[in-house]
């Protein structure tokens, strides 16, 4: 397991900076939010990020993918978060693209991730129906029907979901909710008959949105995964999501971070640095810590899932927790520490603590992560 | 790599044949090797151990063969590491030389200091212990009063230290000593090595809330040392003091790391004393709190490694103080959770009633309060933080 990156994967990480400082600072997400941008990210830039192959980095080179690893992939997502940027990493090129490269069929590999790769085609995963991360609370229902499944349910907190080409939808084809068994997964065409999408305007800016689906008819082809065992088929791309989606937030971490403790040095109170008072010097040198702890969790968890070691689950939830923990407190402080100018929407530190909040509800908060880490380590 | 592997294996098979039953046990408290002229092995196969590790030069892997170190790359070095723990032997030889005083004499002292004494280390031959800490100086080092003179061809010595460790116990002292008192604070300090088998140096061991008495006074009267024992030249202490606070401190960091064996587990214990459900910890406030402690723990694990594979085995930079840091408050997590384990059994001081498992943790509770104060408290440490990592004004 490598904790230190090679050259080739530094080489990513480095392009990765440089792409999202000079292309999506924080002023893109911004002007996102001020003009009520109707696809809520931009689409020129996700071009170009698949032009780089970041689109591509799960997908297989028989699929026209880069077939580069989470590690990878987590550099460019470490990279997008530290400047917020807003873009279809998340929900397309890693839960997306794991899910189709994990569970799904040769024609369905065949029909989507060539298109996936090059930046053509978006995907949302449609699994929460809770206002918790909860993977096996699912109501929605998929009945036989004609020779294939007729579903409903309401799902919410679907990221990218108004916007989405193919959605991959949870619902239950036997026993209750709660209940590991009888979960199956469903590839449905974002214009799906039956299918309503409701954008939800997030503190985040970024993009979510609620579905309701109303008798949506799909054929049997439709199943991604085995039927009844989607859980099965969802852990290993919940893991993946989990892992990338620390790495974003260690990026956000860092990035608030290292704002601040420049604030603290340019910022004069009394005739001195701020960052010349003791009880500010402490406080940064325990962020400091946890970011480094952080770091640390979160190369674990991408190099684990790339060697598909045993403990990948376990070294999932530590990253999730850990890059959670630091970004819950840094984003706090990062506010408290800039003092009034913190509090003020032209600041963009105050994105840094909405963004912590969104990412740290998606896929698990520290409470579900550290609860599923005892369970695994058998306490 | 096969280099490596070939290394693995005959490391394997040397272990497999030389290191003996009764050394891949739990070690009690004890049967702990420390070494020096006074050295008591309970255990005759402790012995045994130690010289047959010396001899390779294993107490000490990586320093260079000529002064009793196996000459070990880095990687080697991990490598013996691991075979070890997977044997579950003992470490050989616990030792302050070791930890702290031949890292810097590699690095600063002569030719002739280096001769003199890392063999002697190596082979657990001189117990060393340090003398930094005063009555007046503590988080304040700088500011050490004891006063050392030349006088043709040696110091006169006169000072009290406080807070050296086993000083009771050890043969040679590391000091720091003040040798220019109108120079500023920092520049007029200078590390000397002083033989305690003098008169003029007494020891008083200190008894701590743990009820052991691992801190000593130590009194310096008219000690004469030759000037050949001063390392790094004159006033140049403080600089040789801040690098040995780095290995001090990477070596306290590591505190809640020492196998033990057989130890149970937080999460066990917490099953034992208060009940489990389902296979889980019965209290679901307790659990979270364990889980939180073991998350923590992992990652500051894999950030010890990270940082040892970014060194490449290099010396520990400012970034010790991090260690220095989470991993004594991190011990300190530990020892208050499991006491809230333990309930009422962990408040037994002694006698019947409390089961010596029980005992222990009380005990090491009370002495894990120790460890964010001792080489440089939780606080000094963050302040190192702020200044030479993040680089915060004064």
């Amino acid at each position: 397991m490598a904790l230190v990156l090679d050259s080739e994967t530094a080489l990513i990480r480095d392009t990765a900076l440089d792409f999202f400082e000079k292309r999506a600072p924080v002023s893109a997400l911004r002007k996102l939010r001020d003009d009520k941008d109707a696809l809520g990210f931009s689409l020129p830039l996700w071009r170009q990020m698949a032009e780089l192959g970041w689109a591509g980095f799960l997908v297989p080179e028989a699929y026209g993918g880069a077939d580069y690893g989470c590690l990878g992939l987590g550099q460019v997502m470490e990279a997008a978060g530290r400047t917020l940027a807003a873009s279809p990493l998340l929900a397309t090129a890693l839960i997306g693209a794991s899910a189709l490269a994990l569970a799904g069929s040769e024609q369905q590999k065949a029909a989507h991730l060539p298109a996936l790769a090059r930046g053509e085609r978006l995907l949302a995963l449609a699994l929460e129906e809770g206002a918790h991360h909860a993977p096996f609370a699912i109501a929605a229902t998929a009945r036989p029907s004609g020779g294939g499944f007729r579903l409903d349910g309401e799902k919410r907190f679907v990221l990218d979901g108004h916007v989405a080409d193919l959605l991959i939808v949870a619902a239950r084809t036997s026993g209750a909710p709660g209940e590991r068994r009888g979960i199956t997964l469903f590839l449905v065409p974002g214009d799906a008959r039956g299918l309503t999408r409701t954008r939800t305007l997030m503190v985040d800016s970024r993009n979510a949105a609620r579905l309701s689906l109303d008798g949506v008819e799909l054929g049997a082809d439709a199943v991604l995964g085995p039927v009844d065992g989607g859980a099965d088929a969802l852990d290993p791309v919940l893991d993946r999501a989990r892992a990338g989606l620390a790495a974003e937030m260690l990026g956000g971490a860092a990035a608030a971070f290292e704002r601040t403790v420049q604030y603290l040095k340019d910022r004069k109170q009394f005739g001195v640095p701020i960052g010349s008072f003791q009880a500010l010097k402490h406080r940064a040198a325990a962020m400091f810590c946890e970011i480094e702890l952080a770091r640390s969790a979160v190369l674990a968890a991408l190099s684990a899932l790339d060697a598909k070691s045993s403990d990948t689950g376990a070294l999932a939830s530590l990253a999730k927790a850990k890059a959670g923990d630091a970004f819950f407190l840094i984003s706090n402080e990062g506010v408290q520490m800039h003092g009034g100018i913190g509090m003020t929407d032209e600041h963009e530190i105050g994105f840094f603590l909405k963004r912590a909040r969104a990412a740290e509800a998606a896929f698990g908060d520290g409470a579900f992560h550290r609860d599923r880490y005892a369970s695994l380590m058998g306490y | 790599m096969a280099e490596l592997d070939a290394f693995r294996a005959e490391t394997r098979a040397w272990l497999e044949a030389n290191c003996p039953p009764s050394m891949r046990t739990p070690m009690p408290d004890d049967e702990i090797v420390w070494g020096g002229r006074r050295a008591r092995f309970k255990n005759p196969d402790s012995k045994l151990w130690l010289e047959r590790m010396a001899a390779r030069g294993w107490t000490v892997p990586t320093w260079p063969k000529r002064y009793g170190g196996g000459g070990l790359a880095p990687e080697e070095a991990r490598i013996l590491e691991e075979e070890m723990r997977r044997l579950n032997c003992r470490s050989p030889l616990q030792s302050f030389g070791i930890w702290m005083l031949g890292p810097v004499l590699l690095e600063y002292g002569s030719e002739a200091q280096k001769a003199a004494h890392l063999p002697a280390i190596a082979r657990g031959e001189i117990r060393w212990c340090q003398g930094y800490s005063e009555p007046e100086a503590g988080s304040d080092l700088a500011g050490l009063r004891t006063r050392a003179v030349p006088q043709g061809e040696h110091f006169l010595v006169n000072g009290h230290k406080i807070w050296t460790s086993y000083a009771d116990l050890a043969d040679w002292i590391f000091c720091l000593v003040r040798t220019d008192p109108l120079a500023k604070k920092h520049e007029g300090i200078s590390f000397l090595l002083i033989d305690m088998d003098d008169p003029g140096i007494r020891t008083r061991p200190i008894r701590l809330i743990s009820g052991a008495s691992p801190f000593c006074e130590t009194f310096i009267e008219n000690v004469r040392v030759p000037l050949d024992n001063l390392v790094g030249g004159l006033n140049n202490g403080w600089t040789i003091a801040k690098k040995l606070l780095e290995h001090e401190r990477k070596m306290i960091a590591s505190i809640g790391e020492r196998q033990r064996g057989a130890e149970r587990s937080l999460a066990q214990l917490a099953k034992t004393y208060c009940g489990a459900r389902d296979g889980k910890v019965a209290d679901a406030v307790l659990r979270d709190q364990i889980a939180r402690h073991e998350i923590d723990q992992r990652a500051f694990r894999l950030t010890q490694r990270r940082a040892a594979e970014e060194a490449k085995g290099g010396a520990p930079g400012p970034a010790s103080a991090m260690f220095k840091y989470y991993g004594t408050e991190l011990n300190k997590r530990k020892f208050e959770l499991l006491l809230q384990c333990l309930g009422t059994q962990a408040l037994g001081w002694e006698g019947d009633g409390f089961a010596a498992e029980e005992k222990r943790i009380t005990r090491e509770w009370l002495r894990s309060k120790a460890n964010s104060i001792e080489g440089g408290t939780s606080e000094i440490q963050l302040n190192v933080i702020a200044k030479r990592v993040l680089g915060l004004p004064d």
